[in-house]
Parts: structure tokens; sequence; C-alpha cells
């Protein structure tokens, strides 16, 4: 088990550690200065990169950690005797505290470490779904749903045969709190939403979710990947049964992620995969397995990544994820009125309640095109269904165009979308 | 970059034949006599377009035509195909694919044998091999071409 009280992951004097250490103003263009890649040309124009929803770029302090740690500290964890196996899983161990206070969990060990968002609701869909779930149960989902969590329900449901309840959007992409609590049936055992939607950047209602889901009896997992980079997380406060999210959408490393399962649930979960460090012990006969979070934890993990990941939860908790949203609100309301104001653009997802995501199409010019036209321009976005086709069938549509916000975007570059948007309309006119 | 070097380089990609063809593809209906059909759908970025070719007894193309939804790309290859195809043999149109493949991948083909027209309007197509996320855009309908005379239902470019 874990020290709760260990110390965070840092591997370098505090004040070396940021460029961002004032803390009073935002300093967009300071922090983009952490970030090595953002300081390049592309197409021989500055790099404009608005592609966060895929994945966010990487501060150099992750960077570093995990070089530290690797020049220092690496070895496998939990299993040797020697110093650096145990420096090794000291380090690794003492994430799981990071993480817990990072979205409020009540205890380290229920913070799982898995490789992406997609391996956790596929462990949870594995491992919770076909102990507790039989034919006939019924989920919950949400028309924007990514594929990560549509498709590993459906699996389930063709192999145990429960039911898949799908609640619609309105045409501004909202959630309505009615329409889920229309879903609902004494069939219910758990909703699955997301956070906020990656494709139209909605934010969705989830504590009242979470809190018509208890009030069935059933559970709640919550897609956090869109949601931990742009606002404070509280899973204790939301009351979520899961809570999963992706380390590489959090200026992390790729193959970091985390499984937020609460505890008493998390006990009654047999085994994901099986294999080395999940076990008590192992006969031929027969094997017994650790407690979580470990029993969930087979074979070696990604050490070096969460390391990683660890340090890009310290990055982003320095500058403050308050802070991080009020700055991003202010970018895409800054984004909307460009946007609205090029009359052949037309955004998809009207609703107030947006974070840090801009999805939009253009009268004559697919997406792709979109797409192409800007990259020339050094501005980098994502064209196409963004794993969230039912959605795209849903708005009659075949694609978008999406902007999204990181931590270091500034309003240049929204105007350099906005100029470069000029281009595919002159192209196209 | 210049505004003007920018133009001349999207320029090389978004000719002026190309977003004609984009905006007003030719033989856009379904031809449900057709002999030939099949469904090209690129996954990637969900392109996807149906063609329907009628080939008569002695291997010429009578007749050409499509369906389907995506980028001016995939779209102004499509109709630019359809156009080019009309009473070719099938030895032709074997040429004229062998010949667009090489272009828009970047090798040197000799367009032995082929009608100058076509040379130009799969030089304008061509323009993708700059553009390497684009190259299946504008092979998605000769890919479909292939399957549809292979009485291939489906292909599927990733
Ligand atoms: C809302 C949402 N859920 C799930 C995922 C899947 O995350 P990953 O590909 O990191 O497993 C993503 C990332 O694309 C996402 O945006």
């Amino acid at each position: 088990m874990a020290n709760e009280a260990a110390s965070p992951v840092c591997y370098a004097p505090a004040d070396e550690l940021f460029a961002c250490a004032a803390p009073r103003i935002y300093m967009a263009e300071q922090y983009r200065k952490d970030f090595p890649v953002l300081d390049q040309k592309i197409h021989d124009h500055p790099l404009v990169y608005l592609d966060n929803a895929a994945s966010a770029q990487k501060p150099r302090m992750v960077m570093d950690a995990m070089t530290r740690f690797m020049e220092n500290d690496y070895a496998n964890i939990h299993r040797g005797v020697h110093e650096l196996s145990v420096r090794a899983t000291d380090k690794y161990e003492a994430v799981r505290g990071t993480v817990r206070r990072f979205i409020n969990a009540a205890h380290d060990d229920e913070i799982i470490f898995v490789r992406g968002a997609t391996d956790a609701i596929n462990l949870v869909a594995a491992s919770w779904g076909r102990t507790f779930l039989k034919a006939g149960d019924e989920i919950i989902l949400t028309t924007l749903e990514h594929h990560a969590n549509i498709v590993p329900w459906q699996m389930l449901r063709d192999s145990i045969g429960i039911k898949l309840v799908v609640v619609p959007i309105t045409p501004e992409g909202d959630v309505r709190i009615e329409d889920v609590k229309a879903a609902f049936t004494s069939r219910t055992k758990l909703v699955s939403v997301a956070h906020v939607s990656n494709a139209l950047g909605t934010v969705l209602p989830v504590a009242e979710i979470i809190k018509l889901a208890h009030e069935h009896n059933a559970l709640a997992l919550i897609d956090g990947c869109q949601a931990v980079s742009h606002m404070p997380v509280d899973v204790r406060g939301l009351d979520a049964d899961f809570y999963v999210f992706s380390g590489h959408k959090l200026y992390g490393p790729t193959g970091s992620a985390i499984l937020y399962d609460k505890r008493e649930i998390l006990k009654q979960m047999p085994p994901y995969q099986g294999g080395g460090d999940m076990i008590a012990s192992v006969s031929f006969k027969e094997t017994t397995y650790k407690e979580p979070p470990h029993r969930f934890e087979a074979g070696t993990p990604a050490i070096t990544e969460i390391i990683g990941l660890g340090a890009a939860i310290e990055y982003v908790s320095t500058i403050g994820l308050n802070r991080i949203a009020r700055h991003e609100n202010e970018l895409l309301a800054y984004a909307t009125e460009k946007l609205r104001a090029i009359n052949s653009l037309k955004i998809i997802g009207t609703t107030p309640n947006k974070a840090g995501i801009i999805s939009f199409t253009m009268e004559g010019a697919h997406p792709h095109d979109i797409g192409t036209i800007l990259d020339r321009q050094g501005v980098a976005v994502r064209a196409g269904h963004h794993c969230a086709q039912p959605l795209m069938e849903f708005l009659g549509i075949a694609a978008t165009a999406r902007a999204s916000f990181g931590l270091y975007n500034t309003k240049a570059d929204v105007d350099a979308l906005v100029a470069a948007l000029r281009k595919v309309q002159e192209i196209f006119a | 970059m210049t505004n003007a070097a920018l133009d001349t380089d999207l320029r090389d990609l978004y000719q002026d034949l190309i977003l004609d063809h984009g905006k007003h593809p030719r033989n856009f209906r379904i031809a449900k006599n057709a002999n030939h059909e099949a469904l090209g759908h690129n996954p990637l970025c969900g392109d996807r377009l149906m063609l329907y070719v009628t080939v008569d007894d002695d291997n010429v193309v009578q007749d050409v035509a499509f369906q389907g939804s995506g980028c001016a790309i995939s779209m102004a290859s499509a109709s630019m195909m359809t156009d080019m195809l009309k009473g070719k043999t099938l030895a032709e149109v074997g040429a004229l694919f062998d010949y667009m493949h090489g272009a828009c991948t970047g090798e040197t083909v000799t367009p032995a044998g082929l009608a100058e027209d076509d040379v130009d309007r799969i030089k304008a197509l061509a323009g993708v091999r700059h553009y390497p996320m684009r190259v299946k855009c504008a092979t998605l309908a000769w890919h479909t071409l292939q399957a549809a005379l292979k009485n291939e239902k489906k292909v599927s470019t990733e």
C-alpha cells in the first residue's frame, strides 16, 4: 500500500520547475515557454496548436521528470529488494497520492493506473460489467459519447445480452436532465457519460446525472477525458462511482491514464487481466489475488509514464485548474464571437455550457479541406468525426473541423485561426 | 511564407479544375442498370462513394456514374474519373489507373499512349502528392473503380 502522505513527484528545485511562478495574472505567453514543441514553424508559419482535445503537448518539466527518473531511479516495481526497485516503487506509488489530491478522491487505493481511458472503460466493462450485469439489464449512454464509451458496452451487450439506452441531445448539443431521467427503468444498472464532449465541447450536468443514477440504485461512470484539463474535478463532490481520464490530454505522456473507482465497488470487482504483479500467490491449482488497486495492474505497468503523469498533474495544479478554466473560457468566448462573424461558418454545438472546444463546418468546404488549408498556415486543428460517429449521424453531418484550447493558447492563436479561415473562404468562394 | 507563396502552394492542390468538379460533380447519379458497382469508403475521414460502371461485351465502358459525399479532392477525383472513363476499353482504363496511381504517389510514370486531356486532368489531381494526408482522398474513386471491375462490392482505404 502506498503511503498516502508521500511527497509529490518532484525532481527539481521548485524555483526551477515552472516558468509560470507569477500567480496573479494569467500569462499564457509565459506558460507557452514551458512547451518546447510550440516554438517552431510549420510550413513557414509559427505553429498554432489547436488540437489539444486529441492530445495536449508536454511541458519541459514532464519530460525532465521522466528523464530524471530514468537517469536516477528506474527499475521494475514491486519486485526487487534492491535500492532502485524500492525507489522506483515509492515514486510510482506516490503518484496515486498526487492523483487522489487532484481529483479529491478519498483513498490512494481507489486510483488505478491504466494505459488509456479506453483501457479504463474496458476494465470496468469486463470486470464490473461481467460480474454484476445480467441479460436484460440496462446501461444509459448519450448520443455524444466517444467510441471508447460505446464499443466496450456494445461488446458486453453482444456477449451477455444487456441493453443500451441512448439519451438524445438537443440541437444545441446539450444533454437535458429530463431526458436522462426519462431513460431510467427498473433495469438500469449504470449510467456512463462524458463529462465534456470531445466533439462539441458540451459540459454535461454530471452531478445531477450521478444523483439520478443513485436514486435509481444505479452506478455512474464519468468519462472525464476532456474535463480534467479544463476544470477542477472533485470525484467525491460529484459522488462518481467510476471516473476515467487519459494522461496524454492532460499534458502528460501517452500510456498513462487513471481509473478512479470507489473502494466499496472496487473490492467486489474480479481481476481484469491476469499476470504478474496482481497476484498474492500462484500455484497451478489456484491463484489468489492482491487487493485493489494492484489486483487491476497486471504485468509491468508504464512506470516512467505514470511518473510523467504525476509531474503533469503537479504542473497544472501549480498553475491552478480554476485559472486555466477561466483563461480557456475567455478564449472560447473570444473564438465564438470571432467565428460567428464569418458568414459561411456554422458553429456546431451552440450551448453556452461548453469547455475548451469549438466545432464548426463551413459552407462549400469540407472539414478535411479546411484542415489542410489551415495546416498550410501553421494552424493545427482536427477534422473528422472525432470518434463520435453516432453523434455525427445524429447531427446529419459527416464531419466537423474542431479547434480545442490548451492552457498555452492565446487570443493571438484565435486570431491566426480566423485569418487562416479567411483563406478557406477565399479558395472556396 | 508570404501570402503569394501560400496561394501558389494551396493552388497547386486546389486548382480551378478541382474546385469546379468538387462543387459541381459530373455524372452524379445512381445508375441502376450498371453491371459493376462498388462502395468506396475511407474510414479515416468518412468519405464514401457509390460507383456504377457499365461495361459492354466488347470491354468498352459505356457509362460511369457515382454518388457520395466527401472532401473537395475526393469528389473532384471521382467526378473527373467518370468523365475520363467513358468510351475507354478496359485495357485503357488499366493504363489510366496506373498513371493516376503513380502520379499521386510521386512516382514518375510516363503517360504512354494516354490522351493529352486525360494527362492534364490527372496532373491536376496529382497536386495531392505534396499532401501525404490527402493522397487517399484523390485515389478513393480509383480504388473503388478497381473493386467494381473485379466485382468486389466494397473497398475500404486504410
Ligand atoms: C471523451 C473521450 N473519451 C475517451 C477517449 C479515449 O481516450 P484514449 O484514446 O486516450 O484511450 C477520448 C480521446 O480521444 C475522449 O476524448
